[in-house]
């Protein structure tokens, strides 16, 4: 394998706490040094990365790629390739497929896919079988077949008993478990945020307690039990509360927010004209909620960024609000969309080194997998980002199947410019290297 | 005349008073037509108008066919289903469909929330809305209004009270908008789970005491009670809701005297309102029916035909 080097970039490593220019080696798929004035190696390829920023490769650690069961929305290998296109060089996948990832042989089958992506895939197991809520899934044997994290997401777990045995169980596993907050009947009928948009749209609501209340039963239960929490996209002012609380008492909990979350409100909704690529869940909350997230992000209440992505056809989306599915998709948008937000210095806290953390190194050390560092001897995911490239977010240009997001048209600063993958170029310059695998 | 300046009508929150008081003119005007022996007018021959109901309607589809027939419009009406909603030709193709008829008119009453919104922003039609979900129902709010104003003559400073399910109501949605881009002022009353979750965008006052909130009212607008409601848990059975919240001539005694009691139908008698009075002098219940077809008539002038005399 030829060797590579990147050449005089800023290199952004929150595992080592460095912000600072420096040349990096990468060989044999991993990285070789990292250090001012290298000597180029002869034969190595060269980017020349002045006015670049070099990253740990970025791990999206929420993502469904809808495989198997549901190629038609996305798969194993078109979601890997937006992934690549949007700068990150990890994804989960969540086990809301069909068949579940409830059995072994569903993460092996993913795993064995994964071979073929431009990207790491990591497979999640399900909690319990066929995301049922009733019966514990075989997590033991789940995790030997190489899951991650287990994750009922899409789905709340409503039995208290099951989730309290989910919890004290996984713990003997040293397993993460990663929870989808919403106690069903309070979010019943409901298809956007509760609160005075949906009161004029007439849209049933969600309100913010059926996140929190959840949230708060799961709380005391990990206090009870033990074990590794960790709340997906929290939406709500009052849930990053809980989980502040939560943390200050020592409890080993972590969580994360969606961009869409930080940037969008409720108010989308009927500004769009009852876009249906801005039903979600859990919905786009009040103007106030979104700051809490913010905030929550700056003080290390909330440890990562993860899009969530959710594709759907076009067919599924194109419908009367009611009808259609909630998700949004975000693999080839969110690193752009955010790194807008550092270029627009909407906030003094929000710097390069912080989105890094959120997006690679907490994401790799929450889920434990390889990755999130740019230290010698690791595997040489990278990302290159050009934070004044100029980009606009067009659907209809993505590698992911979908088309579902409520950000189309949006002009940006900042976008990846190269992905790098056990030191293969998977991304470069907005073009996937992969179209050529066989699908 | 001019005509109006926009190609659909979604709702009333989106109007200018200016639009809506040349909308209920317009009516007036047509009111006129609706006196006369034969009710007939070429206005609108050989114009396509398509309505397309997927939920149940007798008064507004009435409504509108007849106000097309005096008006001459050809129209079609095809009536769909909730389920088929669900499970048959989805609006996409529909919607698919009325462009190649080139129909110039969609009316539509639909089950969810913003589905005008998704026809109109799909079709070369104009579409009205005749009622999406629990958002508006445009044309009852207007001819609500054109009631009243004819009545009183005037909807500025008068106080108008909503009283019953206003959570689910797309009368009271449109009615609200309406009456308080025209000056009224609006107060609703009800089961504090039968009203929105949250008011502040409306700026109206909700009462759970309807006495309270009737005091000095001009007119009392009650509104129909979904039996669904009840069995979604909103409130414990409808005799408690008709005890508690029922209009009566008692319960509204502390409105003016000459108030007016509306309804847009159909009125479940002795639930929200009593016979003595959906049947009594103050009753205008009947009126909303003609002012409806009235108004109809003049939104379909306006979309179609202002421009063309």
């Amino acid at each position: 394998m030829q060797s590579l080097i990147i050449k005089g970039g800023r290199v952004i490593d929150p595992s080592q706490n460095l912000d600072d220019l420096a040349d990096l080696l990468v060989s044999e798929g991993t990285i070789e040094a990292l250090k001012k004035g290298l000597k180029q190696p002869e034969g190595a390829a060269v980017i020349e990365a002045e006015g670049m920023v070099i990253v740990p490769g970025l791990i999206d650690m929420h993502v469904h790629l809808r495989d198997p069961g549901q190629e038609y929305k996305e798969d194993i290998f078109s979601g890997s390739l937006a992934a690549a296109a949007g700068g990150f060089t990890a994804v989960t996948a969540m086990a809301n497929t069909d068949p579940v990832g409830d059995d072994p042989s569903v993460i092996r089958y993913v795993r064995e896919r994964a071979g073929q992506a431009a990207v790491r895939v990591y497979p999640v197991g399900a909690v319990t079988k066929e995301l049922k809520g009733e019966e514990m899934a075989e997590m033991g044997r789940i995790k030997k077949a190489g899951a991650v994290a287990f994750s009922d997401d899409g789905r709340p777990l409503v039995n208290g008993t099951l989730m309290r045995n989910a919890l004290q169980y996984s713990s003997g596993l040293d397993a993460l478990l990663i929870v989808h907050e919403e106690d069903p009947s309070l979010a019943a009928g409901g298809v956007m945020h509760e609160g005075a948009v949906s009161s004029v749209l007439g849209l049933n609501g969600i309100p913010a307690e059926a996140e929190e209340a959840m949230i708060t039963r799961d709380l005391l239960l990990l206090k009870l039990t033990g074990g590794r929490l960790h709340v997906a996209h929290l939406s709500t002012a009052g849930s990053v509360e809980l989980i502040r609380k939560a943390r200050e008492e020592g409890l080993a909990v972590t969580a994360e927010v969606t961009p869409h979350h930080l940037l969008l409100t409720d108010r989308i909704v009927k500004n769009s004209g009852y876009s249906t690529d801005t039903k979600v869940k859990p919905p786009l909350r009040s103007e106030n909620d979104r700051q809490a997230l913010w905030e929550g992000l700056f003080d290390g209440t909330i440890d990562a960024v993860a899009t969530d992505h959710a594709p759907h056809h076009p067919d599924d989306k194109d419908r009367e609000f009611d009808f259609a599915p909630f998700g949004i998709a975000g693999l080839e948008a969110a690193l752009p969309l955010l790194l807008n937000e550092v270029s627009s210095g909407r906030s003094k806290k929000l710097t390069l080194s912080l989105l890094v953390e959120k997006l690679s190194t907490a994401p790799a050390r929450i889920l434990g997998v390889p990755g999130g560092t740019l230290r010698k001897g690791s595997p040489a995911d990278i990302t290159i980002i050009d934070p004044s490239k100029i980009f606009t977010v067009n659907p209809e240009t993505w590698h992911s199947k979908s088309r579902n997001t409520p950000f189309g048209g949006r002009r940006l600063t900042g976008a990846p410019v190269y992905t790098i993958v056990g030191g293969k170029i998977v991304m470069k310059e907005g073009v996937v290297v992969g179209d050529e695998l066989e699908k | 005349m001019q005509a109006l300046r926009r190609k659909d009508i979604l709702g009333l929150e989106e109007m200018s008073a200016e639009e809506i008081t040349f909308i209920l003119e317009t009516a007036r005007s047509m009111q006129e037509i609706i006196q006369r022996s034969i009710k007939k007018v070429p206005t609108l021959r050989g114009r396509p108008v398509l309505n397309l109901f997927y939920e149940p309607s007798t008064r507004t589809k009435a409504s509108f066919e007849l106000a097309q027939k005096y008006m001459s419009a050809d129209s079609v009406s095809v009536a769909g289903t909730s389920s088929s909603l669900v499970k048959g030709e989805t609006l996409k193709d529909t919607v698919r469909n009325v462009e190649v008829m080139g129909v110039e008119c969609v009316i539509m009453r639909h089950p969810v929330s913003g589905s005008s919104h998704y026809l109109a922003r799909n079709v070369e039609a104009s579409v009205i809305n005749a009622g999406d979900g629990m958002h508006e129902h445009p044309t009852q709010g207007l001819l609500d209004m054109l009631t009243i104003w004819e009545k009183k003559g005037r909807l500025e400073e008068l106080k108008v009270v909503i009283v019953g399910d206003v959570r689910h109501s797309r009368v009271a949605r449109s009615n609200i908008w309406g009456l308080k881009k025209m000056g009224a002022e609006v107060v609703l009353a009800g089961p504090p789970t039968l009203m929105p979750p949250d008011l502040g965008a409306f700026d109206v006052k909700a009462f759970t005491c309807i006495e309270e909130a009737v005091e000095k009212a001009d007119v009392i607008m009650a509104l129909r009670l979904q039996k669904e409601r009840q069995e979604s848990g909103l409130f414990p059975s409808l005799r408690e809701y008709a005890e508690l919240y029922g209009l009566t001539l008692k319960r509204v005694a502390p409105a003016k005297e000459d108030v007016l009691i509306m309804h847009p139908g159909p009125i479940n008698r002795g639930i929200e309102i009593s016979s003595e009075l959906a049947d009594g002098p103050g009753s205008v219940v009947l009126d909303q029916v003609t002012a409806g077809v009235a108004v109809r008539m003049a939104l379909l002038y306006l979309l179609l035909g202002g421009t063309k005399e």
